[in-house]
């Protein structure tokens, strides 16, 4: 079973590689159903497979900047993202970054990264689910009153943003796609404060970033997802250069996880185009809950249950989705191919 | 008035371990790890060396292979997708973070 394990020369341990793909694959296939990056489970996963964490955190950044790269492209196209805000984000989000990369190296150093980072991940995490059962409970309540779904998004909540356009700290910038009028450092605080998080967790940000940038800044919601992106793609690729500058990133495991994820991602994408309704949300806050479980467990020492836990849950997840993709996509091209016949008939 | 001792007690204990604890930070150096090349080949002995003897380059070259990478993964999968008929921009609409 030797050639199952791929030999990490800075790290130095040799981490079993179909675990890899698997998380790579699973990540793309999760992001892009739910639509959110994944990254979360991917820090975690790389620490129970073996990494240390620093390590799992730096190849976790590095493979989040590979997988934006499509997607801000693609989003470029449609026009949603506001380059000026983008740009002066890069400032916050740079030095949030390297902010978060030194606090992780500070803590590695004391020998307190992995504990450290996993409590950090499991309040995040149930941050998450929280959300997400809680986003799912609102829906459920709704439909029963008005038998209608509801889709107020995400201009239903608080939003801060007109209190915190009163702040008029020199210099004032107009950002023509968004909209907006505001002091250039509501955006860098924005962003700084995300970038540490992204830097500390190794995650791209975006599920922090985007509804700040609407809640506090005011952005569209369809300019602060493009900008978000955009946002992601430069934390990625600075968390990629300032990991491998301290000797904390594997960049082969890197390419791994990225070949597994475009794959992934794909399937992930199609199959939204068959699914309805707010059921699969519980699926998702499932496994996050399942990582957060992993995360306790590789804690206290129980690396073989984590693996098992972590492993197992999103190889059903996927395997679910798969089975929503394939059945949809075999439906679609019945259709088109019954469609074409008729045309030509 | 034991509960308010206990609290000045603690808030003294910890006071007096942060300097220790700052001043062994300050002694301590960020770990230099040193890539193990004896059993690798290929690519990987080649991105190991040069991690070895110029960490800058290592760097600069992990951001652009990881960028060029994830851009020609993401089209060539677009591709392969489009050509088997599955057009991606009628997808649910919603973009990963």
């Amino acid at each position: 079973m030797e050639w199952m394990y791929m030999h990490m020369p800075i790290a130095g341990v040799d981490v079993f590689w179909p675990g890899l793909l698997l998380i790579g694959y699973s990540v793309g296939v999760i992001g892009g159903f739910f639509g959110m990056g994944g990254a979360w489970m991917v820090t975690p996963g790389l620490n129970i497979l073996g990494f240390p964490m620093a390590f799992a955190i730096g190849t976790d950044i590095a493979h989040v900047a590979g997988k934006s790269m499509i997607s801000t492209m693609r989003h470029s196209k449609f026009g949603n993202v506001d380059y000026k805000l983008g740009f002066i984000m890069i400032i916050g989000t740079v030095f949030g970054i390297e902010l978060g990369a030194r606090l992780v190296m500070a803590l590695e150093r004391i020998g307190q990264v992995g504990p450290v980072v996993r409590w950090t991940y499991v309040v995040f995490l149930a941050l998450i689910s929280l959300m997400v059962f809680y986003d799912y409970s609102k829906a459920v309540r709704s439909k029963k009153k008005s038998d209608v779904p509801s889709h107020t998004g995400a201009t239903g909540g608080v939003n801060w943003a007109p209190t915190l356009h009163k702040i008029r700290i020199p210099p004032m910038v107009h950002f023509k796609v968004a909209g907006l009028y505001c002091s250039m450092w509501l955006p860098v605080l924005v962003s700084f404060l995300t970038g540490v998080l992204a830097g500390f967790l190794g995650i791209g940000g975006g599920l922090l970033r985007m509804p700040s940038l609407v809640y506090f800044v005011g952005v569209p919601t369809h300019v602060a997802v493009g900008t978000d992106l955009f946002e992601v793609m430069f934390s990625g690729l600075y968390g990629a250069f300032t990991y491998s500058l301290k000797g904390r990133i594997e960049i082969v495991a890197v390419f791994v996880m990225l070949c597994g994820a475009a794959i992934g991602a794909q399937i992930g994408t199609v199959a939204t185009k068959y699914t309805k309704g707010y059921g699969i949300r519980l699926l998702f806050g499932c496994a996050v809950v399942a990582c957060m479980i992993s995360i306790i467990l590789k804690q206290y020492g129980f690396t073989a249950s984590a693996t098992v836990i972590i492993l197992g849950a999103i190889t059903a997840i996927c395997i679910y989705i798969m089975n929503i993709m394939f059945r949809g996509a075999a439906q679609e091209l019945r259709e088109k191919r019954a469609n074409s016949l008729a045309n030509v008939a | 008035m034991t509960g308010r001792l206990k609290i000045v007690a603690v808030v003294g204990a910890l006071g007096a371990l942060l300097p220790s604890l700052a001043s062994a930070a300050e002694e301590a150096t960020d770990l230099v790890v040193v890539a193990d090349t004896r059993v690798l080949k290929g690519f990987s002995l080649y991105l190991a060396n040069l991690y070895n003897e110029n960490v800058w380059m290592f760097a600069i070259w992990a951001v652009v292979l990881t960028a060029l990478l994830g851009g020609f993964l993401g089209l060539t999968m677009d591709a392969i997708m489009s050509r088997v008929g599955l057009n991606l921009s009628e997808g649910g609409g919603h973009v990963e973070h």
